[in-house]
């Protein structure tokens, strides 16, 4: 059986699966759509929350992030586990106890005020949106894959198959859909991971064999590595290289972000307890920190590994041959990866033999020279491809290769899905019946709703042509947007009684409308190219990049809302009893809708 | 828009009681932890840690990719684990 008859059967299997579960799980539980996560253990809800959480950007292109950077890309391990301490105890329980389902509802009666829930509804619009374009990018890639096309083909035919999962409803909430996910995508995660690391370490736990000793070499992996990307010209691995204050910034922009999502502290609202909101944060983490834990293994692993494809006998000795890419076996995926778009190489000085190093690293001039190298001879590789490839470059059997396709489109899937069904109940239940047009029927409701899932899905398309960054730098942006609008609203609205209605709109508006400003400025307008300012290698303020900036937009949020409340009229009293209330656990009902 | 959600005459009353303020000290404590082995030792004090050597690296490159993780994933827990008690110490948990 060739390979793409397995990859189509793997993905084939895997969609069977959540379907088979949705027509199950929906049987029993027709009465209420939002009463999915009620009854269900902590453990089960932490599953599918962590199925709904990790996307694209975790599965398909974090650890190829880590792979090229190496220690300076630890801001995203850290920064999008981080962010659930900050769910767990500044947000969640109170959110619980409030007793509505969606945070803009929150927002609206916290501050007594119908513009409030406006703002917040164009807040999550906005970082929704930008999320769907990461997660388009990363569908485009493993669709152009695994049907060995052009990735701009792949990312059309995937916005078709997203659209019609999230219209007809494929995982609408349904818990048990989402606990399958999970399962596929740690599966497929893990596995090639595993193999990796039994090859390069002997380890058969890939988080510890990172730490551990390199077989081939009788030296600890990391040194190994650090040793051979220098040789290459490359910046020593576990080394820091970029700016620690924007490191510092970008980490804490995406642990803001994380907990300032709306579509992850949804999931919070409708579990059955107070304390069993704070139980679930931790069990999402752990199922999260199963992949994470791996995630950078995977990264140094498959680096160390390309090294040495295209290094084989060592980097002091002859490069791969061209004649050795096209028919050794081994190389194979280098063929089926060139016809994506995504990785290309060329012979430069026509030796016949391709040079992987890093021909700006002024050390390996006078190498090049002497061996008559032209530069760069692997031209292109698209970070966004080594989960998906790694299997492949590790020469592992081919139904590692089809299950990794499937966990990366279960991953990108599910998020697409659960984002466009957030936007879509923005839009129709939030704006258009809680505001404009309150006495729409049922039928029109869902009719906008789908109209809206469309509109979002072609926003989406067109702006993720011209990605601003690698999916993961993408999804970055919105956890930004985010921190700088969401997150602060939520906890001021909790921990302050002092901030008032008009605080906050003014607190939320100021915070995106900076964070905003800054990504145009830097990314270029609605992420068009040539349209923008600066760039981040060159960034506005000093060593801040537009991925960074969020912590600071939460910041002037934090201080615009303080100001602006002590400068208007006072919170009134039944908001400040509301307050109250939030804050401890007793009396907690079910969760109730607002309409 | 008014919030209608049930309020027990307990837990408007909750704000003296002491509750709140253990709470505030609960999650003060565990957020420097939180802030220190992220951007402490992860980031700003790795230079600090360098003598420490772990499989090839040092001290601060393993809390940035590992061990935060794990050390998120205990905060998180002992604070349920804690709040539960705090709950039912002050009266106000679920019935």
């Amino acid at each position: 059986m060739d390979q793409f008859t397995l990859n189509l059967l793997f993905v084939g299997a895997s969609f069977a699966l959540y379907i088979g579960i949705a027509i199950w799980a929906r049987a029993g539980s027709t009465s209420e759509f939002y009463a999915a996560g009620r009854g269900v253990h902590p453990v089960t809800n932490g599953m599918a929350t962590a199925a709904d959480w990790m996307s694209a950007a975790s599965f398909i292109s974090m650890a190829g992030l880590i792979a090229f950077t190496g220690y300076d890309n630890s801001s995203f391990l850290m920064g999008w586990t981080g962010g659930y301490v900050l769910l767990a105890l500044l947000l969640a329980p109170y959110l619980r106890k409030f007793g509505k389902f969606t945070v803009s509802e929150f927002i609206g009666d916290r501050f007594y005020s119908s513009t409030a829930r406006l703002v917040a509804v164009i807040c999550l619009l906005v970082a929704s949106i930008t999320y769907v374009i990461g997660q388009m990018q990363g569908v485009g890639i493993a669709f152009g894959r695994f049907l060995e096309i052009d990735a701009f083909w792949g990312l059309l035919i995937g916005a078709c198959v997203v659209f019609a999962y999230a219209v007809f409803g494929g995982m609408k909430g349904v818990t048990y859909t989402q606990v399958a996910q999970y399962c596929v995508l740690i599966t497929a995660y893990t596995i090639p991971a595993v193999f990796i690391s039994l090859q390069l370490t002997g380890t058969p736990i890939p988080a510890l064999g990172l730490f551990g000793e390199h077989t081939a070499s009788g030296e600890p992996l990391l040194q190994k590595l650090d040793q051979i990307v220098t040789d290459l010209g490359f910046k020593a691995y576990t080394a820091a290289h970029g700016s620690t204050i924007n490191m510092v910034l970008f980490t804490l922009s995406l642990m803001i972000g994380t907990a300032g999502l709306p579509h992850v502290i949804m999931r919070f609202f409708t579990v059955p307890k107070v304390s069993d909101a704070r139980w679930s944060a931790g069990w999402t983490l752990v199922f999260i920190a199963l992949l994470y834990l791996t995630a950078p293994a995977v990264g140094a692993m498959a680096r160390l590994n390309i090294s040495d494809l295209m290094w084989p006998n060592g980097t002091d000795a002859e490069a791969v041959s061209v004649e050795q890419i096209e028919s050794d076996p081994n190389y194979a995926w280098m063929a089926t990866w060139q016809k994506t778009g995504l990785l290309d190489w060329e012979d430069k000085n026509g030796d016949g033999k391709i040079q992987y190093y890093n021909d700006a690293s002024a050390d390996l001039q006078a190498k090049a020279e002497a061996n008559g190298w032209q530069g760069n001879e692997l031209t292109k590789f698209n970070r966004d491809i080594l989960v998906l490839a790694n299997p492949e470059i590790a020469s592992l059997p081919g139904w590692v290769i089809g299950l990794v396709a499937a966990g990366g489109l279960a991953a990108a899937l599910s998020t697409a899905a659960g984002l466009l069904l957030a936007i879509s109940s923005a839009v129709s239940h939030d704006l258009l019946k809680g505001q404009l047009t309150p006495n729409m029927s049922e039928k029109n409701e869902l009719l906008a709703a789908r109209i809206s899932m469309a509109a979002a899905i072609v926003v989406a398309v067109l702006l993720g042509l011209n990605p601003p960054g690698f999916a993961a730098q993408t999804v970055a942006l919105a956890f930004g947007l985010a921190a700088a609008s969401i997150f602060p609203a939520l906890m001021m609205g909790i921990f302050s009684t002092r901030i008032n209605n008009a605080g906050a709109v003014a607190g939320m508006l100021a915070g995106l409308t900076v964070t905003l400003l800054y990504i145009f400025l830097h990314k270029g307008w609605f992420f068009i190219p040539d349209t923008n300012s600066f760039t981040d290698a060159n960034p506005l303020l000093g060593p801040v990049k537009s991925t960074s900036f969020g912590a600071i937009g939460a910041l002037v949020n934090f201080i615009v809302a303080y100001v602006v409340s002590g400068m208007t009229k006072e919170t009134p009293q039944h908001i400040k009893d509301l307050v109250a209330s939030v804050r401890v656990p007793r009396g907690a009902g079910a969760a109730v809708d607002g309409h | 828009m008014v919030d209608d959600t049930s309020q027990t005459p307990e837990a408007a009353g909750a704000d003296d009681s002491g509750y709140w303020s253990t709470n505030i000290r609960i999650i003060t404590i565990c957020l420097i932890i939180w802030a220190v082995v992220s951007f402490g030792f992860g980031i700003l004090l790795r230079p600090l840690l360098a003598g420490i050597s772990v499989g090839g690296t040092d001290l601060g490159f393993w809390f940035a990719q590992q061990g935060s993780i794990l050390v998120f994933l205990a905060l998180i827990f002992f604070y349920a684990w804690r709040m539960n008690q705090l709950d039912k110490q002050y009266g106000v948990d679920e019935e």
